[in-house]
C-alpha cells in the first residue's frame, strides 16, 4: 500500500518526467493553488510553461474541529498547470492515476462537466470533476479568462484533492486514519492543526482586526499599483510583492466570512475590492514580461 | 446516379450530457438542409444523427455521388443590338465567341426587361466530396452551445469542448477538410479504457466497428442495455427500481458503454428521511433507488458505470464507501441541527441577510406570517398554523442539512417541524412551501403549504418590484418570474378565491408583470387562444379561479354562430364610440337614454332587446354562470346586425346621435365586463 507521502512523491514524480517544473508550496496563505503566482500570473501572456506542486490551501468555513471524517480546513491539493495544454492531455492525465497504482480497466472513469470560476481572481475556465467510482477525485480546467484577461495560450489547469485520493487508494472511511508515512496517519500529523484553526476562524479571530489587516494590505497593493504607471525600471518594479498583498487580502476576506461577519450582500462588494487588485496585477505584469520578451 | 453512404463523426474531449441531444438536432436540421440547398437531397436519403459523450455523429444513406446536372441561361444583347436586317451584328457575334458556340445556336427569349439573345449552358453538378468538405467545417462550429470554449488559442475556433478526431467518410472515400488543426480520417477512436485508441471504420460497418471497441454508439441500445441489466440485477434480491426518466437519460449520455451495478449501504442509514438518502443518491451521486416489495426505501442502490463489468466488486465498493462517506456527513448534520428547534432557531435568521434593502430573512420571515394570516382570515380559516408556519419556513436555512443539501431546504424545515412537535398542518406547510419550483413541480398539497407559499412568494415579488429589481430580458436573478408563475398556479389550480390584484397593490409595473405571466399561463401553459385571453383580462381581473371561470365559458361560447359577428359588432361599436369622442367613463354609463327619442323598428327593438337581457344578465354573472351569461348576450346578434344595417349612428340631430352613442355606451359597458369581445379577433380578420 503506498502511503500518502508515497502517492504525492509518485504523482510529483510523474509530472516531472512530463516537463513540469517541480516546484514547492507558496509560502503565504491560499484558498486554493491557483493563486499561487506560479499559476495565476503563469497562465499570462503566450510563454508556455509546465509546473507541479503541492499546495496545502486553507479554507477556514470548511474546518469542523477534527470532527468529520471527510471535511478539512486545510487539505492538500496537487496543482499541475500545462501551458499549452497537450492534445493528449487526458491520456496524461488517467496515466498520472497509473503512475499511483490504480488499474484504470478496473475502474469507472467518468469526466462529468463542471466549469470552474473564481470571482476574486476574475477567472474562470471549462471542464469536468473526474468521478473515479463515484469520487470527485480531480478538477480538470481548461483556463479562458485569469485577472479579467482572455488568455493567449490555453493552458489546462489538474487539482488532485490529495487527501480523498489517499482514502480511496488506501480503503479508508475517514481522512484522518490514512498512513502519512509508515506508522503514522495523518491524525498525527494535522489534528491539533483543525481542532485549533477551526477554534481561531469561528470563534476567536478578532473582526475588528481582520476587518484593519485586511484594509492595510488592500492599502499596500493600492500603492504599488498606483505606484506602477510612473516606474521608471518596469523589470524591477515588485508587482511579485504587490500580489503577496492580493493573496493576503482573500485569506483574510475568507476568515471574515467564516466568522460569519461578512453579510451576503456585503460580500459581493468585497470580492470586488480584492478582485480589483488581482485585476490589475495581472494587467501590469502582462505588460511587465511583454516588455521583457521585446527586450 | 450512383447513391453512397455517409458518416461523420465528431470526436471530441467529454461533451456535458444535457447537451448533446439538442447538438444532434441542429447537425440533423443543418445538414438536410444542407442537402436540400445543393440540390443533395430527396425523398431517398435518410439521416440519423447518434451521439456519445465524445463523439457526435451523423449517418446519411443514400447520398447521391454528384448534383445532378442543371441548366443555365446566359443573358447577351438585347434582340434589337444583336441583329441588323436579319443579320447578326458584332455584338451577337461577340457573344457567340464569348460563350464559344455559333450565332446559329443562340436562342432568343423573352424577358423582364424585353427580348434578349441568350445562351443556354450545361452545369455540371458537382460532386458532393467536394460540396460537403467545403461546407461542413461552418456547419460543425456553427452548433449552438449554452457554453463554448476555445482550446487552440485566442482567436481560435470555438465548440463546446476540444475537437480531438474527425472522420468524414463517403462511402469508402474521405472527405477531406481540417478544423482546429484536425484533418478527416477513416479512423475513429474506441473507449477510453477499454477499446482501441485507433479504430478504422467505413459509413456500413461504422456501429460494429465501435461496439467491438466498447462503444455503443446508439443512445437507445444504451438505454435498453441500462434497462435490461437493472432488471437482471435486481431478479433475484426482490428488490423494485424507483423508475426515473430523468435521471436514466442522464446516465445514457454520460457513458459510452453502460453497465449497472447494485450496491448497499448499512441499513442503519435508514434512520435518516427518505428525502435526504434519495437526495444524496440522485443529485450528488446519480445512483438509481430502490425499494422493497413493500415500497419501502431499500438500503441498497443502482449505479451505473461507464464500463464493461465489475468482475472483482472493485468498483461497486468504491461507490459504497463514496455514499457511505456522503450519508455519515448527512447524519452528523441531521443529529447536530437536532441541538437547537427550528423555533430557537428564529433568531438567527437577523444574521442571515435576505437582501441588503430587504433586510434579513427574519424581517422576510415576520412579513410573511403577516401576509399569510392576512390570506387565512380572507378565506375565513383559522391563522394561527399557518402564520405559525410562515414565521418558522426560513429557519432551516441556519441548519446544517441546508446548508449541504440547499436544493431541500423547506422539506428539511418540515421534516425537523415534524420531529420537534409542530402540528401537522405547520409541518406540511413548511415542508412544501418552495412549490410549484417549475412547470411540471405539483403546487403545494394543503391548503396551509398553499398559503404560505402564496405569501413567501409575493412578499419576494413586492419587495424587489419596490426596489425596481425587476427581470431584463434573460436576466431574472431573483428568479421573479418563477414566483409569479407560481403564484398564479396556486391560485388557480388551487382554486383559492383570493383577490390578487388587491394583494399586489398600485405597483403598476407589478400588475403588468402579472398580466404577462397570465397570458403566458393561460395561453401556453393551458391551450387558450390569445384574443381569448386579452378579452378576458381586458375585462378586469382580481381573483384568478374567476378569471379561469371566465375564460372557459367564454372558450366554450366561441364556436357557437352569434359569437364571432357579435364580436366584430362590439368592436364597431368600440371604434364608433371613439371616434365621437365618448369616454366609457361612470358618467356616460350613468346618463339614460332617452326612450323618447328612439326611433321605432331595429333601434327601438335593440333597446328593447338590451333591456330585456340586462337583468338576466346581471343575475347569471353574479351567480358566476358565466356560459349562459355569454349565450345570452350573443342572443342579441341579430338585433345588433339589423340595427347597423338600418339605423345611422351620426344622426343630422345631435340630439338624437347622443341618444344613440348612449345606448350603444350602456350595451358595451354592461356586457363587457365578463370578457371584452373587442379583443376577439374573428376569423374575417384572421383572412
Amino acid at each position: 500500500m503506498y502511503t500518502f507521502q508515497d502517492i504525492l512523491m509518485r504523482l510529483k514524480e510523474y509530472w516531472g518526467r512530463q516537463g513540469c517544473v517541480l516546484q514547492e508550496p507558496y509560502d503565504l496563505e491560499v484558498g486554493a493553488g491557483t493563486m499561487c503566482p506560479e499559476t495565476f500570473l503563469r497562465v499570462l501572456g503566450p510563454q508556455p510553461y509546465r509546473v507541479a506542486y503541492i499546495q496545502p490551501s486553507r479554507r477556514p468555513a470548511d474546518g469542523r474541529y477534527g470532527e468529520n471524517p471527510n471535511r478539512l480546513y486545510k487539505h492538500w491539493q496537487l496543482q499541475v498547470i500545462l501551458k499549452p495544454s497537450p492534445d493528449d492531455i487526458q491520456d496524461r492525465y488517467l496515466a498520472s492515476l497509473e503512475a499511483i497504482g490504480i488499474d484504470l480497466r478496473k475502474h469507472d472513469i467518468k469526466f462529468e462537466e463542471d466549469n470552474w470560476e473564481s470571482p476574486t481572481l476574475g477567472a474562470w475556465g471549462i471542464g469536468w470533476q473526474v468521478m473515479l467510482d463515484g469520487l470527485e477525485v480531480t478538477q480538470f480546467t481548461y483556463f479562458q479568462q485569469c485577472g479579467g484577461l482572455d488568455l493567449e495560450v490555453v493552458p489546462v489547469e489538474l487539482t488532485y484533492g490529495m487527501e480523498r485520493l489517499a482514502a480511496f487508494l488506501q480503503g479508508k472511511s475517514s481522512v484522518y486514519d490514512i498512513q502519512w508515512a509508515e506508522g503514522v496517519t495523518y491524525r498525527d500529523v494535522r489534528l491539533a492543526d483543525e481542532v485549533q484553526f477551526s477554534v481561531y476562524n469561528f470563534e476567536l479571530a478578532d473582526v475588528a482586526t481582520l476587518w484593519k489587516l485586511f484594509e492595510l494590505h488592500e492599502a499596500e497593493c493600492a500603492r504599488l499599483l498606483e505606484a506602477w504607471p510612473g516606474s521608471s525600471d518596469k523589470r524591477r518594479f515588485p508587482l511579485l510583492a504587490a500580489y503577496d498583498q492580493v493573496l493576503k487580502c482573500s485569506h483574510l476576506f475568507n476568515l471574515l466570512d467564516s466568522r460569519g461577519a461578512i453579510s451576503v450582500t456585503e460580500r459581493v462588494a468585497v470580492i470586488a475590492r480584492v478582485r480589483k487588485l488581482a485585476v490589475g496585477v495581472a494587467e501590469a505584469w502582462l505588460r511587465q514580461n511583454q516588455g521583457e520578451a521585446a527586450a | 446516379m450512383n447513391r453512397l453512404p455517409f458518416l461523420l463523426e465528431i470526436g471530441t474531449e467529454e461533451i456535458p450530457d444535457w447537451m448533446i441531444p439538442p447538438a444532434l438536432e441542429q447537425v440533423r436540421e443543418q445538414f438536410t438542409k444542407l442537402l436540400s440547398e445543393q440540390r443533395l437531397g430527396d425523398d431517398t436519403v435518410q439521416v440519423r444523427v447518434e451521439g456519445t459523450p465524445r463523439r457526435l455523429v451523423l449517418e446519411a444513406a443514400n447520398l447521391p455521388e454528384r448534383q445532378p446536372d442543371s441548366e443555365e441561361w446566359v443573358l447577351g444583347p438585347p434582340k434589337a443590338a444583336a441583329f441588323r436586317d436579319g443579320q447578326p451584328t458584332p455584338a451577337a457575334e461577340g457573344f457567340a465567341r464569348k460563350m464559344g458556340v455559333a450565332v446559329g445556336q443562340l436562342e432568343i427569349r423573352q424577358t423582364a426587361k424585353g427580348e434578349y439573345l441568350g445562351c443556354a449552358r450545361k452545369i455540371e453538378g458537382r460532386p458532393a466530396q467536394q460540396i460537403l468538405a467545403a461546407a461542413l467545417p461552418d456547419l460543425i462550429l456553427g452548433i449552438h452551445f449554452p457554453k463554448t470554449m476555445y482550446w487552440t488559442g485566442k482567436g481560435g475556433p470555438r465548440f463546446i469542448r476540444p475537437i480531438r478526431w474527425l472522420v468524414a467518410m463517403l462511402g469508402d472515400q474521405v472527405v477531406p477538410f481540417e478544423l482546429a488543426g484536425v484533418r478527416t480520417g477513416d479512423v475513429s477512436r474506441g473507449h477510453r479504457l477499454l477499446g482501441s485508441a485507433a479504430v478504422r471504420v467505413t459509413p456500413g460497418d461504422y456501429a460494429q466497428s465501435l461496439r467491438e471497441n466498447y462503444v455503443l454508439v446508439s443512445a437507445a441500445e444504451r438505454r435498453r442495455r441500462i434497462e435490461t441489466e437493472i432488471a437482471r440485477l435486481l431478479g433475484p434480491t426482490g428488490l423494485r427500481l424507483r423508475s426515473d426518466p430523468a435521471l436514466l437519460q442522464t446516465l445514457v449520455y454520460l457513458t459510452e458503454y453502460p453497465t449497472p451495478v447494485l450496491g448497499g449501504f448499512d441499513p442503519d442509514f435508514l434512520g435518516l428521511p427518505e428525502e435526504v438518502l434519495v437526495t444524496v443518491m440522485r443529485h450528488h451521486q446519480r445512483y438509481f433507488s430502490l425499494e422493497d416489495a413493500a415500497g419501502r426505501l431499500a438500503p441498497n442502490f443502482i449505479a451505473v458505470m461507464n464500463t464493461a463489468g465489475d468482475p472483482e466488486g472493485l468498483i461497486r465498493q468504491g461507490h459504497e464507501r463514496v455514499l457511505q462517506a456522503r450519508l455519515r456527513d448527512a447524519q452528523f448534520f441531521w443529529r447536530v441541527d437536532q441541538h437547537k428547534t427550528l423555533a430557537d432557531r428564529l433568531p438567527m435568521l437577523a444574521q442571515v441577510t435576505y437582501q441588503a434593502k430587504l433586510g434579513s430573512y427574519l424581517d422576510k420571515a415576520r412579513r410573511m406570517a403577516r401576509l399569510a394570516r392576512r390570506l387565512a382570515r380572507m378565506l375565513k380559516l383559522d391563522a394561527a398554523p399557518v402564520e405559525r408556519a410562515a414565521l418558522l419556513a426560513k429557519c432551516d436555512l441556519t441548519t446544517e442539512m441546508v446548508k449541504e443539501f440547499t436544493e431541500l431546504q423547506g422539506v428539511v424545515g418540515g421534516l425537523y417541524a415534524g420531529r420537534q412537535g409542530e402540528s401537522e398542518e405547520v409541518w406540511r406547510a413548511i415542508y412544501e412551501h418552495y412549490r410549484p419550483e417549475s412547470m411540471e413541480d405539483p403546487i403545494p398539497a394543503t391548503v396551509h403549504g398553499k398559503l404560505v407559499s402564496l405569501a413567501d412568494k409575493l412578499d419576494t415579488l413586492q419587495g424587489c418590484f419596490r426596489l425596481g429589481l425587476t427581470p431584463s430580458g434573460s436576466r431574472d436573478p431573483f428568479a421573479l418570474r418563477r414566483a409569479a408563475q407560481g403564484v398564479v398556479r396556486i391560485l388557480v389550480e388551487g382554486r383559492l378565491a383570493l383577490p390578487l390584484k388587491r394583494l399586489v397593490g398600485s405597483d403598476q409595473a407589478l400588475v403588468e408583470f402579472f398580466e404577462d405571466r397570465l397570458r403566458y399561463y393561460f395561453r401556453d401553459v393551458r391551450g387558450f387562444r390569445y384574443d381569448e385571453v386579452n378579452a378576458a383580462l381586458a375585462a378586469g381581473w382580481d381573483d384568478l379561479t374567476d378569471l379561469e371561470s371566465r375564460l372557459t365559458a367564454l372558450q366554450a361560447v366561441r364556436p357557437t354562430e352569434n359569437f364571432e359577428p357579435l364580436a366584430a359588432s362590439f368592436k364597431r361599436i368600440k371604434n364608433i364610440l371613439k371616434q365621437a369622442g365618448v369616454a366609457l367613463s361612470a358618467a356616460t354609463r350613468a346618463s339614460a337614454v332617452d326612450e323618447g327619442r328612439l326611433e321605432p323598428g331595429p333601434e327601438t327593438e335593440l333597446h328593447e332587446a338590451f333591456r330585456r337581457l340586462r337583468g338576466r344578465v346581471r343575475l347569471l354573472r353574479r351567480r358566476k354562470d358565466y356560459r349562459p351569461a355569454l349565450e345570452a348576450i350573443a342572443s342579441l346578434r341579430p338585433v345588433v346586425d339589423r340595427f347597423f344595417d338600418r339605423v345611422l349612428v351620426n344622426a343630422p340631430d345631435p340630439a338624437i346621435r347622443q341618444n344613440r352613442l348612449t345606448l350603444l355606451t350602456q350595451l358595451l359597458s354592461e356586457f363587457s365586463a365578463i370578457a371584452d369581445f373587442s379583443e376577439i379577433v374573428t376569423t374575417q380578420e384572421e383572412k
